[in-house]
């Protein structure tokens, strides 16, 4: 579980991120939704810590991040595993380097067993005979998967998506979406999803939370999320022509 | 200037703090050594050669006067090479070659969240990066400092013997005349100090490159600047610090 708590985020004196609370809850994809530009990306960056907490803290399953030392905080981020929007994934290095760097890295384990365990990896995301390709020579959609491979390697605890499905065309998202759903509830650990695709949200949204200008305007299901009084999330729902079509019929009925 | 002073004191404290195993620093040194230092081996080599060659040529030029022998030209050309062009010379070039290829590579992994990739694993994203390189910077350059010496002095051989300007004997004789070994000391120890520049100087400016691909550019562009005007004063430094 992750609680956040009052977080608040400047840059050069802007406020980016305006006292932000809410709870992630384990074995859920917890999604974070708003239109581009919202402070999405800000906020998922601020609850790893990859932006300085400025104001307010986070709480992983009982420890506060902001009291954490550096040794403290480098033992947590070895149970946390994250997707970049752009993949970030090792140019220079073959799909089965990237998958195994945190193992190199982190690991006593002999060469085998870490070949091992990132074959299993790669399988499990649907990923075979690709180890010894570079990751500029694969499609969008197969970055992703490498790109999750190497996020679950060490079996975290914790997952953060950021925008999985950017770049992606309709299909290839969903099988990501419901990828990063399965590992989730099979390996029971606590994820965050970013998105601005409502199809994620109706596929995948376990808990939303909407954020608005950096403040966080409503948290709630997927099965609420139609029903709430507030303009910025009608506006953001229904930029869909799909779903203003799908909003008429049902009020016709 | 200051802001930038304290950050690069403050990334330099990151790059040394927290080594990485050793398996992994070594295979990476080598691979650094190999791209940064092999690499730049072939624009070392033409440099050296042709600076050689001017270099005597000009002296030969400069000194046609019958009462200073002409072995004199050989020893002037040996202490510019020795001295001055074989070290601050080669080094500036590297700090447009190697520099710019490091502020690029580390920015574009910047921009790409490659570097935060590493940090989210609890890795020290600095020292995984930059240790290496700087390392395989501060052992190649001094050798292909030595690698241009030799060529340099080849180069004016050439030059001067086959425009007849000096001959091979007293080009000989002159590049061992008074010969003092300290300036190949100093030179060397001048490689060591800009090699360290170059290399940390350019990872600074791409580790905190922030954007896009113009960015990267322009942190590239930077990175040689600043190395190069570093590299300059500490030049005047070390000689005055060293041969004074
Ligand atoms: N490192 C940064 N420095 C300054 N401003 C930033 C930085 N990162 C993000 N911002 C600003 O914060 C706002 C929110 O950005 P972001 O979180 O990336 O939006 P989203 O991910 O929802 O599209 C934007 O206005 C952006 O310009
Ligand atoms: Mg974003």
């Amino acid at each position: 579980m992750i609680e956040v708590i009052n977080l608040s985020k400047s840059f050069d004196g802007k406020k980016i991120l305006k006292d932000v609370s809410t709870v992630f809850n384990k074995g859920q994809t917890n999604l974070i939704i708003g239109k581009s530009g919202s402070g999405k990306t800000v906020l998922l960056k601020s609850i790893v810590g990859l932006h300085t907490i400025e104001k307010g803290d986070v709480v992983y399953n009982g420890n506060s991040f902001v009291s954490m030392g550096s040794n403290e905080v480098r033992l947590l981020r070895q149970d946390m595993g994250m997707l970049f929007q752009g993949s970030a994934l090792f140019d220079s290095s073959t799909v089965e380097e990237n998958v195994r760097f945190p193992l190199d890295m982190l690991t006593n384990s002999s060469m085998e067993e870490r070949r091992d365990r990132a074959n299993f990896c790669l399988d499990r995301v649907n990923l075979t005979n690709v180890n010894h390709l570079y990751p500029s020579e694969i499609s969008g959609g197969m970055q992703k998967r490498v790109a999750i491979a190497r996020a679950i390697a060490l079996n975290p605890k914790y997952l953060f998506c950021d925008e999985p499905n950017s770049g992606l065309d309709p299909k290839t998202s969903i099988v990501i979406d419901e990828l990063i759903r399965e590992l989730t509830q099979e390996y029971n650990m606590t994820t965050i999803i970013n998105t601005h695709d409502m199809n994620s949200v109706m596929g995948i949204g376990d808990k939303i939370v909407f954020i608005n200008g950096g403040v966080k305007q409503w948290e709630g299901s997927k099965e609420d999320i139609f029903n709430v009084e507030n303009e910025a999330l009608e506006d953001f729902i229904f930029a869909s022509e799909l779903f203003r079509e799908v909003r008429a019929f049902n009020r016709k009925k | 200037m200051f802001y930038h002073l304290g950050r690069y004191v403050l990334f330099l404290i990151r790059v040394i703090g927290r080594p990485q195993k050793h398996r992994v620093f070594f295979t990476q040194i080598v691979r650094e050594i190999d791209k940064l230092g092999i690499n730049s081996l072939g624009i070392v080599v033409i440099i050296s050669a042709f600076m050689g060659a001017v270099v005597t040529l000009q002296t030969a030029y400069n000194i046609d006067m019958p009462f200073i022998p002409r072995y004199t030209i050989g020893l002037a050309a040996r202490d510019s090479i020795l001295l001055e062009f074989s070290s601050t010379i080669v080094c500036l070039i590297l700090a447009g070659k190697v520099g710019s290829n490091i502020a690029s590579e580390i920015g574009t992994m910047r921009v790409t969240e490659q570097i935060d990739a590493i940090d989210i694993m609890g890795i020290n994203s600095a020292g995984y990066l930059v240790l290496p390189k700087v390392v395989a910077m501060v052992f190649i350059t001094p050798i292909l400092v030595l690698i241009s010496m030799g060529i340099g002095i080849a180069g004016g051989y050439m030059s001067g013997s086959l425009s007849g300007e000096v001959s091979p004997a007293e080009y000989i004789y002159g590049i061992q005349y008074a010969f003092r070994p300290f300036y190949i000391v100093y030179s060397l120890i001048k490689a060591v100090v800009f090699a360290f520049i170059i290399s940390s100087v350019s990872a600074y400016w791409g580790y905190y490159t922030s954007g896009g691909a113009l960015e990267v550019g322009r942190a590239s562009t930077r990175a040689v600047v600043t190395s190069s005007i570093i590299i300059l004063l500490f030049n005047l430094l070390l000689t005055q610090l060293l041969l004074a």
